[in-house]
């Protein structure tokens, strides 16, 4: 199976990438950007055919180290 | 005084330190690398500076997974003392021996200059031959070390004296929260701070500022 994940900068986690790229597109004459959160996307090929122990697995290869949950969330898509 | 420096992949301020506990302790450090299954009978470990892993994935997130992590984790709840500091810091964080993360300097800048650090705390193994509130100058060389965590942690942090440096004079390299710059766990054994002291204790060095925290680590 192949599992999508996210990772993103939790709410109030400053993101200065973020505001470089809202800087950048507002240069670029994009008027309506009102704001920009950058995150981190992730393709993991796993072996498992059950769904239900890929996402257990999967689930614990991002809380021990795909993400930081201390400053990011995670989410995982399967298929 | 024994000691070991942990030696990964990417680390370029191991031999700095090195010399630096050398200097002051008199007795030269063993340098362990990240594969070593187990750490050998010392009193400290230092986890030095540098970009372990190119800082892949996150700062220090690699590093803080390799095996001699494991052991250093667990000597570490037995009472080991443990010094953190830049690309080290950044590791014992990510391997949850000290609250919060460091992430992105708020400017974006990687910042390479001197600041100056409030001593808080001077009851801990790395800041006993100092007075409270004294000020220090010490280098920074870091991109990502605007300290960062949530308001419970915060408050633990300043409400128990375990914010150990603290960035002064304006001189806060990066946003970090409070002007943090070096905090203490909850047990007293792991510090964990972004500026490095071992590049100010020899007159070469411009200044012997942090010369005297090194020598608390004789009387801890």
């Amino acid at each position: 199976m192949k599992a999508k994940i996210k990772v993103t900068l939790k709410k109030g986690v400053l993101d200065p990438q973020g505001k470089a790229i809202e800087g950048a597109l507002g240069h670029l004459g994009f008027a309506g950007v009102e704001h920009v959160r950058q995150g981190k996307y992730f393709e993991i090929d796993v072996a498992e055919t059950d769904k239900s122990k890929a996402m257990t697995e999967v689930k614990a290869m991002c809380e021990k180290l795909i993400a930081n949950t201390v400053i990011e969330n995670y989410d995982i898509e399967l298929a | 005084m024994k000691s070991a420096v942990v030696v990964f992949p990417g680390i370029n301020r191991e031999r700095d330190m090195m010399l630096a506990l050398e200097a002051v302790t008199g007795i030269a450090p063993v340098a362990i690398w990240h594969t070593d299954p187990e750490l050998p009978k010392v009193d400290l470990v230092v986890v030095p500076g540098g970009f372990s892993y190119g800082d892949y994935l996150r700062c220090g997130a690699i590093a803080a997974r390799s095996p001699i992590m494991t052991d250093i984790r667990a000597k570490a709840a037995k009472g080991l003392k443990v010094l953190g500091v830049c690309n080290g810091f950044q590791i014992v964080a990510e391997a949850g021996l000290l609250p919060g993360a460091l992430v992105r300097n708020a400017h974006l800048h990687f910042v390479c200059r001197e600041v100056k650090l409030a001593v808080e705390n001077n009851s801990t193994f790395f800041t006993n031959r100092m007075k409270k509130g004294a000020v220090v100058s010490c280098p920074v060389a870091h991109g990502e070390g605007n300290y960062i965590c949530d308001e419970e942690t915060l408050k633990a942090l300043e409400g128990e004296g375990r914010v150990v440096f603290r960035y002064t004079q304006g001189t806060n390299p990066n946003g970090a929260m409070n002007d943090i710059a070096g905090i203490v766990n909850k047990a007293g054994n792991v510090i964990g701070m972004m500026p490095h002291p071992e590049n100010m204790i020899e007159p070469l060095h411009g200044k012997t500022d942090c010369r005297p925290l090194f020598e608390s680590l004789l009387a801890a």
